[in-house]
């Protein structure tokens, strides 16, 4: 089973890095032949899964993985540690990196698409650096990999090349770089002039001898710093980046770069400010009504969107933000529901995207109003559609119901009623704005005719598309049944746990 | 009023400094430009020179008689000052010439508005 | 022999140069020896530092007259780190020359640059080692007559006006700094900076001495370019050739700011200049404008070595920023942004050159497309370009790193958040060129005659400065550790001054 056995285990956080380095490498060296080169995407992805599938082996053994790279500053140095955040978020972009490079294929060829090789290249570029966000040991390995992170998927949110893919990229690096210049950096700093260290510690690195204030700012500083988390106001460079084509949109912009932000969050909430810590933060609260409203004003955003990939947009901002709120809330449920929707959302939101794609693709419709009886045409995406959707709304039998489920439990816990009927509403809002897309699909005809079903008016996209969108959506149902490997995963993240602890105030109560 | 006396030497430094920066400030030909960093820069030779004097002290060569000597050690200084300074001339006159040979004008308005233009 | 007069060599080697080349007239050869010297003097420079890193503080009595009677040589950490950068980045700057100037120096006058060139790193390097105050002055005009001639090369005529500006202002700051250091004189009849330092301790609160250090500062200010005493600046980085744009760039204002720290740390005690007169405050407001005024003069710019240009002033900003905090922790990011901008400036300067080499133009339309039609250097300024913005993995990251930690170690949250919110201007004007040149697509004229990357020579000088980049903000053990100890040595200075002179006494 174990590939890597051989391999030292702290080898293998450099190999993770290394070796979607080495494939942007060996893209660009085969460049001319496109079969070969995608061919090695899809060897690297695989190779990059089993390692990260070795090193989650590791993980439960309870093995401590540790390197340090080199020394930057007297004291402070580039640094990776395997804790299990980490290993969740590397194990499901490096999973769905193998599925998007599928779909890539089919989508990049079936658009004709300029430029294929830098593409592939940055794409690799962007898992390299995220692998790296992943495992970073300390507060400024996880800054300057961010930073990475942020001009790597540059190039690809400007791949067309047009005014309008000018401007997108524009507004995404303006953004990212002027949030993370201005704030993370400045937090970052700030952290280490009031600590002297930046290392992710169990249990956070503050204590009660700092000054609530300035930690109360620092907080404020960390959110809106980490403006791939899209927080509003700073959340609109994630609809901007939807320029790009649809594969980026899928694997960055709906898992790769906003799960690194909202991992950034997390890991920032549990490692460096502990959760007990956080709960004595007079802006947590602020903080977390801000993450509440982002969720309901960017479904109700989502809503007025007729451009079926910018309602997908709003939707992730907001689905970013029950991240958010789950890491805000201080509670042990709470932060493991945020774990959790990482990878729930991920599955759930990749699959939209694929049919977004597969849509384009096959029958050039990028606007919801055109969308009327597409059913017909392109059945098998319209179900996987179906089935993201319900993801997302989380509701049963897929995958999404669990970590919504740890959320509500987990603002319960800490009792935020106002919380809790957050997260009902904007369900209600996904229905409003998902659901109808498929319904109308499969249940109206564009032009009223009443003609019988048959195989041979399907107009399915490529084959490799298909497939990948079948993939992510088979996922969503599998969370669904088993997503105790997850659980416990999480259950390994120090004071982190889905388990109810007995003596919270609603037990009393009830 | 002793004040003003006894330091004239301060005073003349001064007085020189002034009207050669107002010149350069103020002076719309590049030649008295440079005339005026010249007086400016005199001045400051000046101050040197005159600092260089001890009331009572002769030239500072042994001969019998003298105890007391004037400080050479400014004088010495203010040469290589000169020569600096003559240099900087030197420059800037060189660099007027060439300017008049590109725009055809040392006047600085004109020669901007020549600029302008293009 | 050669150990024994080690301090001198990087001043004399070049000095000495400087007429040769003239005679040696216009050949390939005459390129070769002056860069040849140049890597000598650097070859010793380095020599130099190591020196000072393992046996402290070397003293050379030129002439064989002992200080304080005679001039002396001293090279410290401090200035023998600076000294480093300043001839590794003339050795580059002349490598580039050979093409570069090929566009924009008439034939005839291709000795005089390097002669010019040479001169100047002749006076910069005496600037830095002098431990005598009257013998700075000389050095300073060496350097800055050398630097005027050097600006007015250039076949664009404006550079000459821009030469004569530079040549008005740059004689009021030396004068000034001779009327300063006359007084000091005056006051103490030394002129022997440490012998100085001694001195003035007797008259802490004098006027004279006072009225001296003022006159000092504004003349160095003036030199260093402090706003909002730049004005020569920009005018004359923009009209000069580029190889010249890209040495003075990275150099000369560097010296300038080292003297400004010397003055301040070694000739007038720290708590006198900080802590009596304030300095420190006046100079904060000063460096934050300059950061803020500057950069944003850089973003409406369209020409982009003006651009460069309004940036090297902002920089400016950000090491007298770092000197005004008064601690060990801002001086060494002073010193190390010193030397990281060297490298940054000076790619950024010698990707503009190649751009005109090959363009003609270095306006910031002549840029469009050229992502394509010159790779290699647009992806010299891409990444150079990052580092002036601060981008983690580079030497720009470096600099702001220390600089905000300086900062908020005496709890200057503000000045913290306003040097980060400062690099934000710099994405804006870095990310016009940037983005002209990779995202839009060329002018009509230039689509046309297919524009090819530069000579290697341009290159290689180029890409060294970009990979200097990227090692020295991954590697940052020289430069933390030159600085760290320069900073911690100029701290402590004071008393080992006072305590070396009763010896002598």
């Amino acid at each position: 089973m174990n590939l890597w056995q051989n391999v030292e285990p702290s080898q293998l956080i450099t190999l993770s890095i290394l070796v979607p380095l080495i494939g942007a490498l060996l893209v660009i060296l085969t460049g001319k032949i496109p079969n070969l080169r995608e061919a090695i995407t899809l060897v690297t992805a695989t190779i990059l899964f089993s390692i990260v599938l070795a090193i989650t082996d590791f993980t439960f053994q309870g093995e401590d993985m540790h390197i340090q790279v080199i020394e930057l500053f007297p004291g402070l140095d580039i640094s990776f540690e395997v804790e299990p955040l980490g290993v969740l978020f590397a194990l499901v972009a490096s999973f769905l990196w193998i599925i998007t490079s599928i779909y890539a294929i089919g989508y990049m060829r079936g658009h004709n698409e300029q430029n294929q090789t830098r593409f592939f290249c940055c794409f690799a570029l962007a898992i390299s650096s995220v692998m790296a966000i992943c495992f970073s040991g300390n507060l400024l390995t996880l800054f300057i990999f961010y930073e990475v992170l942020t001009f790597s998927t540059y190039p690809l949110v400007t791949h067309a090349g047009n005014d309008a893919a000018k401007k997108g990229g524009r507004i995404y690096l303006g953004i990212l770089l002027s949030t993370s210049i201005a704030f993370l950096l400045l937090a970052v700093l700030g952290t280490y002039s009031l600590t002297g260290t930046l290392d992710f510690r169990a249990g956070g690195i503050f204590d009660d001898s700092h000054n609530k204030v300035i930690l109360g700012g620092l907080l404020v500083l960390f959110c809106y710093g980490i403006g791939k988390a899209a927080i509003m106001p700073f959340h609109r460079w994630l609809p901007a980046a939807m320029v790009a084509p649809t594969p980026v949109s899928a694997l960055l912009h709906a898992v790769a770069v906003v799960k690194a932000g909202v991992f950034s969050i997390l890991k920032i909430v549990i490692y460096i400010f502990g959760l007990e810590e956080l709960k004595t933060l007079a802006t947590t609260d602020i903080m977390l009504y801000i993450g509440a409203a982002t969720i309901l004003l960017s479904s109700c955003i989502a809503m007025t969107k007729d451009n079926l990939k910018a309602r997908l947009a709003y939707s992730t901002v907001s689905q970013l933000s029950y991240i958010v709120v789950g890491a805000l809330l201080a509670s042990s449920v709470a932060s493991a529901g945020a774990a959790l929707h990482i990878a729930t959302h991920a599955v759930g939101k990749i699959t939209l995207f694929f049919c977004a794609g597969a849509i384009m693709v096959a029958s050039h419709k990028k606007n919801i109003s055109e969308m009327v009886g597409l059913g017909r045409k392109m059945p098998i995406t319209m179900v996987a559609f179906a089935i993201g959707a319900i993801s997302i709304i989380g509701l049963p039998p897929m995958a999404g119901t669990w970590s919504k489920w740890y959320l509500t439990i987990g603002a319960l816990e800490a009792d935020k009623l106002f919380i809790v009927a957050t997260l009902m509403v904007s369900s209600l809002l996904n229905i409003a704005y998902l659901l109808p897309i498929p319904i109308k699909a499969f249940f109206n005809t564009s032009s009223g005719e009443q003609k019988p079903w048959s195989w041979a008016d399907t107009k399915e996209a490529p084959l490799p598309m298909l497939i990948a969108l079948s993939v992510t959506s088979l996922a969503c149902f599998v969370l669904f049944f088993y997503p105790q490997p997850l659980i416990d995963l999480i259950n390994l993240i120090p004071g982190v746990s889905t388990e109810v602890e007995m003596t919270n105030n609603l037990n009393g109560d009830g | 009023m002793n004040f003003i006396l006894d330091h004239y030497n301060y005073w003349i430094t001064i007085i020189l400094m002034m009207a050669g920066f107002y010149i350069v400030i103020s002076a719309n030909n590049l030649v008295k430009k440079i005339v005026g960093l010249n007086v400016f820069q005199v001045s400051v030779f000046l101050l040197y020179i005159t600092m260089g004097k001890v009331s009572g002290g002769t030239a500072p060569i042994v001969v019998d008689g003298a105890t007391q000597y004037s400080n050479p050690l400014p004088h010495v200084l203010i040469l290589t000052a000169i020569v600096v300074g003559v240099a900087t001339t030197a420059v800037g006159l060189a660099l007027i010439v060439r300017i008049k040979g590109a725009y055809g004008t040392v006047e600085e308005n004109e020669f901007k508005d020549q600029d302008d233009a293009i | 022999m050669l150990e024994q007069h080690l301090a001198a060599l990087p001043i004399l080697i070049p000095l000495l140069a400087a007429p040769i080349t003239f005679i040696l007239g216009r050949s390939w050869f005459t390129w070769l020896f002056a860069t040849s010297t140049s890597a000598l003097a650097c070859f010793f420079s380095w020599h130099l530092l190591a020196a000072a890193l393992s046996d402290g503080v070397l003293s050379y009595a030129l002439g064989g007259w002992p200080p304080p009677w005679g001039i002396e040589l001293r090279v410290d950490t401090a200035n023998a780190f600076v000294l480093l950068a300043v001839s590794t980045l003339s050795t580059l700057v002349l490598v580039y020359a050979k093409d570069s100037i090929e566009k924009e120096i008439e034939a005839s006058k291709h000795s005089l640059f390097y002669t010019a060139h040479l001169l100047c790193l002749a006076g910069l390097s005496g600037m830095l080692l002098t431990g005598d105050a009257f013998n700075l002055f000389v050095f300073l005009e060496v350097s800055s007559l050398a630097t005027y001639t050097l600006v007015s090369l250039a076949s664009d005529r404006r550079c000459l006006t821009a030469a004569f500006r530079y040549l008005v202002m740059g004689t009021i700051g030396a004068t000034f700094i001779l009327i300063g250091v006359g007084m000091l004189y005056m006051m103490t009849g030394t002129l022997n900076m440490l012998d100085l330092a001694s001195r003035i301790d007797v008259y802490e609160s004098s006027r004279t001495i006072n009225t001296g250090m003022a006159f000092i500062i504004v003349g160095v200010s003036i030199k260093l370019a402090l706003f909002p005493l730049h004005m020569w600046l920009p005018p004359a980085y923009t009209y000069a050739p580029s190889a010249v744009s890209a040495f003075l760039a990275s150099t000369a204002t560097k010296v300038a700011v080292y003297v400004m720290i010397r003055f301040i740390f070694t000739v007038f005690e720290v708590e006198h200049v900080f802590e009596e007169m304030r300095m420190d405050l006046i100079l904060m407001v000063l460096a934050i404008v300059a950061i803020f005024k500057s950069s944003y003069t850089a973003i409406v710019q369209s020409n982009v070595k003006t651009v460069l240009a309004y940036s090297s002033v902002a920089q400016i900003g950000y090491m007298i920023l770092g000197l005004s905090l008064v601690s060990v922790t801002g001086l060494m990011a002073s010193f190390i942004h010193i030397f990281n901008h060297a490298l940054m400036k000076g790619a950024l300067f010698m990707a503009v050159g190649a751009v005109f080499y090959r363009v003609g133009s270095v306006d910031i339309k002549a840029f469009r497309g050229l992502g394509k039609q010159m790779p290699l250097t647009m992806a010299a300024f891409t990444i150079a370009g990052l580092s002036i913005i601060g981008v983690p993995l580079t030497v720009g990251f470096i600099s702001k790193w220390y600089l905000v930690t300086a900062a908020l170690e005496q709890n200057h949250w503000v000045i913290a958040a306003l040097v980060l919110a400062g690099s934000l201007l710099a994405v804006v004007y870095i990310g016009r060129v940037i983005e002209a040149a990779y995202f839009q697509e060329p002018t009509e004229s230039q689509a046309h005659n297919k524009i090819k990357e530069v000579p290697w020579l341009m290159l290689t000088p180029m890409w060294v400065l970009v990979l200097a980049n990227i090692y020295f903000g991954v590697d940052t053990s020289l430069t933390t550790e030159a600085a760290n100890a320069a900073s911690e040595w100029l701290f402590q200075n004071t008393e080992m001054a006072t305590t070396r002179q009763e010896v002598i006494k």
